[in-house]
């Protein structure tokens, strides 16, 4: 191999063609309106836990429908439940039910 | 004789109807509410992406009204449908007798002050776009007192289900970028932000609007929603937002802040929908009888539509669409003689 100077990491990459959503598809279920988030980020600018630890609720929600969970689902253990994202989202969204399911389905 | 053509509504659309609706031989009859005629044009200082100055536009739709009957001033009463002539009684006591309706009402800015968390009425240093309109026309508004830090705040009212809005008003992002590049002519020291989710530039230069608001402004875009705006002991504004394109929270302090006010259906034209039982979409806007082929025919015989009252339009859009119906009413009244 000739060395270019750096390294590849696989990983940096999203897999988007093997990408497993059942996972996903299986909270799309139970709650629809995840699919209507348009990622403008007034949940986590509004979420009082965003301020000191690395919860984005914004960033969760991509990361799932990206399949890469692992990213973010650590994050929503501190979430307090306080339902502030809730009365922002301008999309509607059940932000504080979508987090209860996210929990649900993806075991944390 | 010549046919009365009644036109509800004296903005750029209802003057530029009357003038074409002239052009083809019959007498336009233009009903405004307001004082003036000139809708939401008259509120506007300089237009994207050119900057033309919208009192020349104005001056020139305004220069041509022979042949032209219009009232000011004056609301509709009732309109009631006797075979196929339209009678419309006027709050000026006059009646006139029409067999087309041309509506053209346009719309109304969104309240500000109904989106709270942005403070607009309870913050000082918190105006709209139209509120900024107004001081780039006469240079007076205690608000702006050299603003070292600026920002714009889009989608006010728009793409947002708790204001009772989902849809984009399409000339909002233009205004802002717009917007900002002429408050940096004003106050060339200040720092300018733009909160946006997306960014509609939609049209023929406008993305060079947007190029020279990066280059030559130097306007800080900024992708995230402003969440909520308050005020710290100084009397400065702190802005919450999220960076989302850097994935952190974010806060800022202001001196300045302009919000987006969206388009909305005016209340003017929902009566006159239920009036006239036109049906309206989800958005209260105006439902023509078919979007692609026939955006200028409403569903009832004899009633048509032009500019912003069928949905948020520019102003080229707007005067094309009041040309496009004045062709079909005068097609209408072809097929009545025929
Ligand atoms: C902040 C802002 C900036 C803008 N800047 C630009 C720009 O730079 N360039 C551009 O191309 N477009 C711009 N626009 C869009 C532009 O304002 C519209 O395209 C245009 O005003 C639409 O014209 P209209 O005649 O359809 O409606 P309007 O301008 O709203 O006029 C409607 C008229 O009807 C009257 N009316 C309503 N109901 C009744 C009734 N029942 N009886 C009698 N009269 C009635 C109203 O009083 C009003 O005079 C801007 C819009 C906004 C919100
Ligand atoms: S409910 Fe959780 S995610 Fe939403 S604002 Fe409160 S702490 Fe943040
Ligand atoms: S506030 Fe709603 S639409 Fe905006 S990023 Fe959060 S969940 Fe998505
Ligand atoms: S044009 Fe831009 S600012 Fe206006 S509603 Fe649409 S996205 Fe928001």
């Amino acid at each position: 191999m000739i060395d270019f100077g750096f390294a590849l990491t696989p990983s940096a990459t999203l897999q988007i063609d093997n990408l497993d959503n059942k996972l996903f598809e299986q909270l799309r279920n139970i709650e629809p309106d995840v699919a209507k988030c348009m990622a403008c980020g007034s949940c986590t600018a509004s979420c009082s836990a965003g301020n000191y630890t690395e919860l984005n609720l914004r960033k969760v929600i991509l990361s799932l429908q990206r399949g890469r969970e692992q990213d973010t689902l650590n994050s929503l253990k501190s979430c307090m439940l306080c339902g502030k994202c809730n009365i922002v989202c301008p999309r509607g969204i059940n932000t504080r039910h979508l987090i209860l399911s996210i929990c649900k389905v993806y075991n944390i | 004789m010549k046919e009365n053509v009644v036109i509800i509504g004296g903005g750029p659309s209802g003057i530029e109807a009357a003038r074409r609706i002239r052009n083809f031989g019959y007498t336009p009859i233009l009903i405004e509410k307001e004082l003036r005629l000139g809708g939401h044009l008259a509120q506007w200082d300089r237009l994207f992406p050119e900057g033309v100055y919208a009192k020349e536009v104005l001056q020139t739709l305004l220069s041509d009204m022979d042949g032209i009957k219009w009232f000011t001033d004056v609301q509709i009463l009732t309109i009631n449908r006797l075979k196929d002539t339209y009678v419309i009684k006027l709050t000026n006591g006059i009646s006139v007798q029409s067999k087309a309706v041309l509506i053209t009402t346009g719309f109304q800015l969104f309240q500000a002050e109904k989106k709270e968390e942005y403070g607009y009425g309870i913050y000082n240093h918190v105006i709209t776009n139209a509120d900024l309109e107004r001081y780039f026309q006469n240079r007076k508004d205690s608000r702006i007192d050299d603003p070292k830090v600026i920002g714009f705040v889009h989608c006010v009212g728009s793409r947002d289900e708790k204001a009772g809005n989902r849809q984009c008003s399409k000339v909002c992002c233009a205004t802002a970028v717009k917007q900002a590049c002429e408050i940096k002519q004003l106050y060339p020291d200040a720092t300018v932000y733009c909160f946006y989710m997306d960014l509609r530039m939609f049209g023929r230069r406008y993305e060079d609007m947007y190029l020279e608001a990066q280059q030559k402004y130097g306007i800080r875009f900024i992708r995230g929603r402003v969440s909520e705006v308050s005020e710290n002991h100084e009397g400065r504004l702190v802005v919450k937002a999220e960076d989302t394109l850097f994935g952190r929270p974010l806060r800022l302090s202001m001196d300045l802040l302009v919000l987006m006010s969206g388009i909305v259906s005016s209340h003017q034209s929902q009566e006159l929908a239920k009036m006239i039982k036109l049906p309206v979409g989800e958005d209260g806007f105006f439902l023509p009888q078919n979007t692609i082929l026939e955006p200028c025919k409403s569903q009832k015989q004899g009633i048509f539509f032009a500019g912003a009252c069928t949905g948020p339009k520019t102003i080229p859009e707007s005067l094309s669409e009041a040309r496009a119906a004045a062709v079909a009413i005068n097609d209408y009244f072809n097929t009545m003689t025929e």
